[in-house]
């Protein structure tokens, strides 16, 4: 009697604890390493912040690997409630109607207000789609900026370049002088390429910079960007720039060791950078423009990745993924996120709090990301839209990479890349037909 | 004379069965898809699709780039297959010689064969690193500069170096039991013939392990075309750029990293005709020039 009375307890419990299960949802990323605890963490933090909703992270590789599991999951109807996808792939990824629930739906749908301007203003449109809808919700987000040793510069004379044009002439050949070589980047096609157009508000594509449209050309094959690795490559010759090669860190290894005296890299990356023992004093500000293209040199725009809510979920675990979705954009998370990371605050509210908490007075270089996105705009300055993006990348890599080999020339490449590119595009499109 | 065979018809086919349903499943089915997407444009989602016929066929033809990753392809099969059979050779005939710690000296050469590809690129990404790597470091020496992931060359050199590398012990531990079957009333013949011991080795000792070195090529052109994916994809270090690659790496590409299927699918019906054809040429010319002991 004693026993089977025990036994009915332990039955009632398992069937009260089914009834309040809490309903549980994947997410996939591409955070690896330090980043990927840090996102675990937020995952964790969530999970204990309520008792209704579980979320899952699972780490699926690099931002590639994850964007094809993804994909091949949604195909096999396996596909995780959130999916982190990268700056290249979105036009994948947002093409693809019918793939996603456009963030901004999600959250009204569910009863969290929603408002596109408590966003910062780089920040707002790179994942949205023509109509200005967000669609994807903006994660790890950074830009490009210019990282430099303060111990370099000093022992020239000289100060950070505002200017490409302050750069030739006066910072390159001072920190030459000082046995410096004064300048690295890690992302030619990001930073050169993407961010170029944007900082000197040019046209990178037709159609609005593709968004409004599938039949987008790209206008990489202009004046202002073969000016620049024009001037790149004969900064090349004179010892100013070197490149050594298409892998991020063999450009940020350099830096780190103090033969380069300018990085440029990622907002993201200063997280890194402040947890090693570099043996020298790093600061970062703006990047530099050309004053003979533009005298009113404009924002740029969000690199990094935004999570997508994939469709084909039910109710209850969709208003599961728009709770994780709100609990990110809290500014408490997001500002915890800011100083582990690197990457910058997505909402006004969380930049608020950074401020006010004064972060900025005891790393200064970690608002310059912030700053940089919150530059005046320009009509080319909210990102791009175009497919198979990857490849262009790929393209355009290839490309650059020749040009700093000296296997062709700054012509020919821009060119070539303007005709891959377009023939890649022009296969996306019939990809949506 | 009489043959033993079955009574009943369908009991071969079923013993056949568990191989012909893994055969199909794990291959003709994944070739027949591949055909299929080849003729296509596909949205990676599975949403849009557009029938395009040969254009991806056509379209890879007229593309330069995709001409210089197949000569590209074909020179480092041939670089990698030739000396990774030739310094086997090598070893194997000096080790076959070697009469005090004969077994340490196999097992010093044998154990790199226990290395994963990756970790074999791994490797080379260690010892081609730009500022401390121990190779770099020795052809600074000689006055190169070797820029890994910078110049086309160099990385080209140290893909067909770590391949190599990752492939001599397996040829070796062929060559090595090829030579140990030779009878020793051949050797001894062949000594008393011909005291020249390159004369000997050309004239008997090659020959006789010419079954060997024929299947040992098959093995390492495949070895060179397909298993070398591990060893590129960690030098280039996941960035393409402006290093070479192979035809395979190439699909991987277009298809994982770009999400082209089509393009990819095409690309992959073009290599498994041409393993198709390399079969066919192997078996019909070759193998009948070729006496198997």
């Amino acid at each position: 009697m004693q026993l089977s009375k025990t036994v009915m307890a332990i039955g009632f419990a398992f069937a009260a604890s089914q009834s309040f299960a809490q309903t549980e949802i994947t997410f996939w990323h591409a955070m690896g390493g330090e980043l990927g605890e840090s996102t675990n963490q937020i995952a964790e933090d969530f999970n204990a912040s309520q008792s209704e909703y579980r979320v899952v992270p699972v780490f699926k590789g690099t931002y590639e690997e994850a964007l094809t599991a993804g994909i091949a999951a949604f195909r096999a109807g396996e596909q995780p409630n959130i999916l982190q996808v990268f700056d290249a792939g979105a036009a994948t990824v947002i093409g693809a109607q019918g793939a996603t629930i456009a963030v901004q739906d999600l959250l009204e749908a569910n009863g969290v207000n929603f408002d596109i301007e408590d966003y910062i203003s780089g920040v707002r449109y790179f994942f949205a789609d023509s109509d200005g809808k967000m669609i994807g919700m903006p994660f790890n987000s950074s830009s490009p900026i210019m990282y430099y040793n303060v111990d370099a510069l000093a022992a020239a004379g000289v100060t950070p370049p505002a200017t490409w044009e302050e750069f030739q002439n006066v910072t390159a050949p001072a920190l030459k002088d000082a046995g410096y070589i004064a300048l690295a980047q890690s992302h030619l096609p990001w930073i050169f390429t993407e961010n170029f157009h944007s900082r000197h508000n040019l046209p990178f594509a037709t159609n609005n910079n593709g968004y409004d449209g599938l039949d987008t050309q790209i206008l990489v094959n202009n004046d202002a960007i073969k000016a620049h690795f024009n001037a790149m490559t004969e900064w090349q010759e004179q010892e100013y720039f070197a490149w050594y090669g298409t892998g991020w860190g063999d450009n940020q290894t350099p830096f780190e060791e103090g033969k380069v005296a300018i990085w440029l890299g990622s907002s993201g990356s200063f997280g890194g950078l402040a947890a090693k023992d570099l043996g020298f004093d790093f600061s970062a500000t703006n990047l530099p423009y050309w004053e003979a293209v533009t005298t009113e040199p404009t924002q740029t725009f969000i690199g990094g990745a935004a999570l997508f809510a994939m469709a084909g979920k039910s109710e209850a675990e969709n208003a599961a993924t728009a709770a994780f979705f709100e609990f990110l954009t809290q500014p408490e998370t997001q500002y915890k996120w800011h100083r582990e990371t690197g990457y910058v605050p997505i909402t006004t509210a969380a930049y608020e709090l950074a401020k006010a908490d004064g972060y900025y007075e005891e790393a200064p270089a970690a608002e310059v990301g912030i700053q940089q996105l919150s530059l005046p705009a320009g009509e080319n300055t909210a990102g791009y839209r175009m497919g198979f993006y990857v490849q262009i990348r790929d393209v355009m890599n290839r490309e650059y990479g020749r040009i700093l080999t000296g296997e062709t020339s700054v012509e020919d490449a821009f060119a070539n890349i303007e005709k891959e590119a377009n023939d890649l595009l022009s296969r996306f499109s019939r990809t949506q037909g | 004379m009489k043959r033993a065979g079955f009574v009943n018809r369908w009991l071969p086919m079923l013993l056949l069965a568990p191989q012909l349903i893994i055969i199909a499943v794990f291959f003709y089915w994944p070739a027949a898809h591949a055909l299929h997407s080849s003729f296509y444009l596909q949205d990676p989602f599975g949403f849009g699709s557009t029938f395009v016929g040969w254009e991806n066929y056509t379209d890879l033809a007229a593309n330069t780039e995709y001409r210089r990753i197949a000569w590209f392809t074909v020179l480092f099969t041939c670089l990698v297959t030739f000396f990774s059979l030739a310094l086997a050779l090598v070893l194997a005939v000096k080790a076959d010689k070697v009469i005090r710690g004969a077994r340490s000296y196999r097992t010093l050469i044998m154990w790199v064969y226990a290395v994963a590809p990756p970790v074999a690129g791994f490797i080379g990404v260690i010892m081609f690193n730009q500022s401390w790597g121990p190779l770099t470091r020795l052809f600074e020496f000689f006055g190169r500069d070797m820029m890994l992931g910078v110049n086309y060359n160099d990385t080209a050199f140290a893909m067909v170096l770590v391949s190599i590398w990752k492939q001599v012990p397996v040829n070796f531990i062929f060559f090595l039991s090829g030579l140990q079957s030779i009878p020793k009333s051949v050797r001894e013949a062949a000594l008393i013939d011909n005291r020249s011991a390159s004369g000997r080795f050309w004239d008997v000792t090659f020959p006789l392990l010419a079954p060997t070195g024929f299947f040992l090529l098959i093995i390492n052109i495949t070895y060179a075309l397909f298993d070398t994916f591990g060893v590129i994809d960690t030098l280039v270090k996941g960035e393409p750029g402006n290093n070479p690659m192979t035809l395979v790496y190439k699909v991987y590409v277009d298809g994982f990293r770009g999400n082209d299927l089509g393009g990819s699918s095409a690309q992959s019906v073009i290599l498994m005709v041409l393993v198709l054809i390399l079969t066919v040429v192997q078996f019909r010319l070759v193998e009948r020039r070729i006496h198997y002991t």
